[in-house]
């Protein structure tokens, strides 16, 4: 199916996408029930891409089309035999369907290719940390199952993937009581098991792809804190909240406090995190509040489906 | 041949082995202040009574992941770490601790650093929990 009606309804989609990601972004209800929430934005982000990439498409072919497909077919037939600016027509309305045309087969190329390349990058900085962690990572019974590393500063973090790993550091050891240590391991064996670093990259590979945009950065940044939100809820299971929040606000605070904690082995850090995201956490783990209603989430899950099933069947779907 | 194929575990072993290895031959490295032969390697590693080829082999992977560097001294060679271990675990920390860019998207960290309005709310949330507890 094409034709303006088709991209007037594709260009709607995607702008309904894009304030439905700011209306998101402000929400307090996604703290709430942090998995809902994470479907709604992988399904804003990818009905938002296809309705912007197919709106400029449609724009830009030929009248009479009969599918997306056979259209790009026909604009590559008529350049090949030239015949792309008949002199019977005026010459400036072609040129903006053809400018569209080229800008969201341009934009289809560069959301397909942002994914594999981010992965790569981050495939490859982790094998350079398995490699690192091969030389100067130890095991030690406090943590059972993770590799320890000799430096002040306090860390802990998991190295996704199908050799994964749990890095504690030193500094982390000696901040932590022995139950907040296991709380933070079953925290980060939640985000392993179900593999929360795949959710995530696609919304690194848009804030690749789109650096100046703020919304993909802003949609980048809520989804991790709802992946660490989703992995404490996991933790929550087999661990008290009070060892879960106190590792938490220990390790809040280590960086800039007491004359204890000045770490000797101090670095310069880029980007703290954004204001007020660890307090939130903090929060709901201490004070929890139930998730909404089951019709609630079901609601949420029909819209997530719609966002994404609109725009393709207004792509594939014949006249 | 006519050997039954490694099994999984027997493959897991080896891999843990050559980690061993690796990490013992950077630690006699890393211990001495001049660069070392294959011989004078295996010498600091007595106690585990390696062939004198293990040893090369492991050396030369090393030299290739860009570990150690080595030169020729006569008809031998002779190897020296690239950089301190204290170096190493500072490049190790700095992708943990780095909050931004594309690099830190590849290991997720169960927490970050805080502004230092944010880390006297976090005080004050611990002395809470810490309270809860110690009554």
């Amino acid at each position: 199916m094409t034709g303006p009606a088709d991209a007037a309804l594709l260009a709607v989609v995607a702008i309904g996408c894009v304030r439905g990601s700011a209306a998101l972004g402000a929400a307090r209800w996604p703290r709430r029930s942090p998995g809902a929430a994470i479907l709604l934005w992988q399904a804003l982000g990818l009905g938002g891409g296809l309705a912007a990439v197919g709106a400029l498409i449609e724009v830009g072919l030929p009248a009479g089309s009969s599918s997306v497909a056979n259209g790009v077919l026909r604009v590559a037939h008529m350049s090949a035999s030239g015949d792309l600016f008949p002199a019977s027509q005026p010459i400036l309305p072609a040129l903006l369907r053809l400018a569209s045309l080229v800008l969201g087969l341009a934009l289809l190329a560069q959301l397909c290719w942002v994914l594999p390349a981010s992965a790569i990058t981050a495939v490859r900085a982790r094998r350079r940390q398995r490699e690192l962690l091969v030389l100067l990572g130890r095991g030690d019974p406090k943590v059972p199952g993770a590799l320890v590393v000799d430096h002040p500063a306090a860390a802990a973090y998991c190295l996704p993937g199908l050799r994964s790993k749990i890095v504690v550091s030193v500094g982390a050891l000696d901040l932590l009581l022995p139950a907040e240590l296991a709380a933070v391991l079953a925290h980060e064996r939640a985000h392993l098991r179900e593999r929360h670093d795949l959710v995530v990259l696609p919304f690194t590979a848009l804030r690749r792809a789109f650096g100046w945009s703020q919304i993909c950065a802003d949609a980048h940044q809520s989804v991790a804190l709802l992946i660490e939100m989703l992995a404490d809820d996991r933790a929550l299971r087999a661990r008290p909240a009070r060892a879960l929040a106190g590792a938490l606000a220990r390790f809040g605070t280590a960086g800039c406090g007491g004359a204890d904690s000045a770490p000797d082995g101090a670095l310069a850090v880029s980007g703290a995190a954004h204001e007020g995201e660890m307090t939130a956490r903090v929060t709901r783990i201490m004070t929890p509040i139930p998730p909404p209603p089951a019709a609630v989430r079901f609601g949420i899950c029909c819209a997530a489906t719609l966002i994404v099933v609109v725009p393709v069947a207004l792509l594939v779907l014949p006249n | 041949m006519g050997g039954s194929p490694p099994t999984p575990v027997g493959k897991v072993a080896i891999v843990n082995r050559l980690g061993d290895l690796e990490r013992a031959i950077m630690d006699v490295l890393w211990g001495t202040p001049q660069s070392l032969t294959v011989r004078e390697v295996s010498a600091q590693l007595t106690e585990r009574d390696l062939a004198h080829t293990t040893v090369m082999t492991v050396l030369d992977r090393l030299a290739k992941k860009g570990f150690a560097r080595r030169e020729r001294d006569g008809r031998a060679w002779r190897y020296r770490p690239a950089a301190t271990r204290e170096a190493y675990v500072t490049e190790l920390m700095l992708t943990a601790l780095d909050q931004t860019g594309d690099r830190s998207a590849a290991l997720a960290r169960f927490a970050k650093l805080v502004s230092g309005a944010e880390a006297s709310a976090l005080r004050g949330a611990l002395d809470e929990i810490e309270g809860g507890g110690g009554g």
